[in-house]
């Protein structure tokens, strides 16, 4: 089973990847990122079979960053958002020369 | 690790139950244009890796799965869309253009094939340490302390405790820079 769950795991990190390069709504490719990292997670349990619990350690400290990115990230949404009226982010070009 | 109880064809199948329920999930994910169906979406995503956890042997992670992501985080996405009250979905086609989605295609195959070639050859069979039966077997018959939560507790209370402290920075930090970022500015004098 463990082919399989790293398998699994690199097809999910590779639709977030389409995920962020495709859509423009702000907040999608947050979830995208968090598909990502849900991804990684599920590689590291795999191979926690293998080589105990350490990385099971490392899911636990990848949630808490995950947490603590989805609220400093959805902050500073909500304050583009207050600003440009939109998160698609074909209209926040702010940095376009 | 303990032998799991499970039939081993029962085992097998539930495995692919969940995780192609994961997959086609994640696919439904991306595709759907309203943020709030692609939310459920990934909530269903994460609930079928939280059965996959439990499959692999990592019971705490499974129910940190529900409890952390799909309770709290996800929630807070919801909480967002519904804040920003983004009006219909049909107004929101936010997809790239077409040659934009086979650009991203190609790049998630090119992404996708050396981890798929990785996870089927015979690299797997050499990261095998070689005395896993041994382990597995003086695991299985040392008595459990703790349950399936001491194994992941010993090391994160010893081994990596300055990194749980730093945790709690983090998080810290995290709370005061969203409240800032959050809070509607008063008039600047």
């Amino acid at each position: 089973m463990l082919a399989e769950a790293l398998a699994l795991s690199a097809v999910l990190f590779a639709i977030g990847v389409i995920g962020v390069l495709t859509r423009r709504n702000a907040i999608i490719i947050f979830m995208c990122v968090e598909l990502m990292l849900n991804a990684v997670n599920l590689s590291f349990v795999a191979l926690s079979t293998l080589y105990g619990a350490s990385g099971q350690v490392f899911v636990v400290f990848t949630m808490t960053v995950a947490a603590a990115e989805a609220a400093v990230g959805l902050a500073i949404i909500i304050a583009i958002f207050r600003h440009v009226k939109t998160v698609n982010l074909q209209n926040i070009n702010l940095l376009k020369g | 690790m303990q032998p799991n109880e499970f039939h081993p064809i029962a085992y097998s199948a539930a495995f692919y139950f969940f995780g192609l329920t994961a997959l086609a999930s994640a696919i439904a994910f991306v595709t759907r244009k309203s943020p709030v169906a692609a939310a459920m979406w990934l909530v269903n995503v994460m609930f079928c890796l939280a059965g996959l956890y439990v499959m692999l042997d990592a019971q705490f992670i499974g129910a940190i799965q529900v409890l952390v992501y799909a309770g709290a985080i996800m929630v807070v996405f919801l909480f967002v869309i519904m804040l920003l009250n983004l009006g219909h979905a049909s107004e929101l086609a936010d997809a790239r253009g077409r040659w934009g989605q086979v650009l991203a295609l190609l790049v998630g195959l090119a992404l996708v094939a050396p981890l798929l070639a990785l996870s089927k050859g015979d690299l797997l069979n050499r990261m095998i340490p070689p005395d896993l039966a041994a382990r597995a077997a003086a695991a299985a018959a040392a008595p459990t302390a703790g349950g399936v939560i001491g194994p992941v507790a010993e090391p994160l209370f010893k081994e990596y405790l300055l990194a749980f402290e730093l945790t709690s920075v983090l998080l810290l930090a995290a709370i005061v820079g969203a409240v800032v970022l959050g809070k509607r500015r008063t008039d600047a004098r």
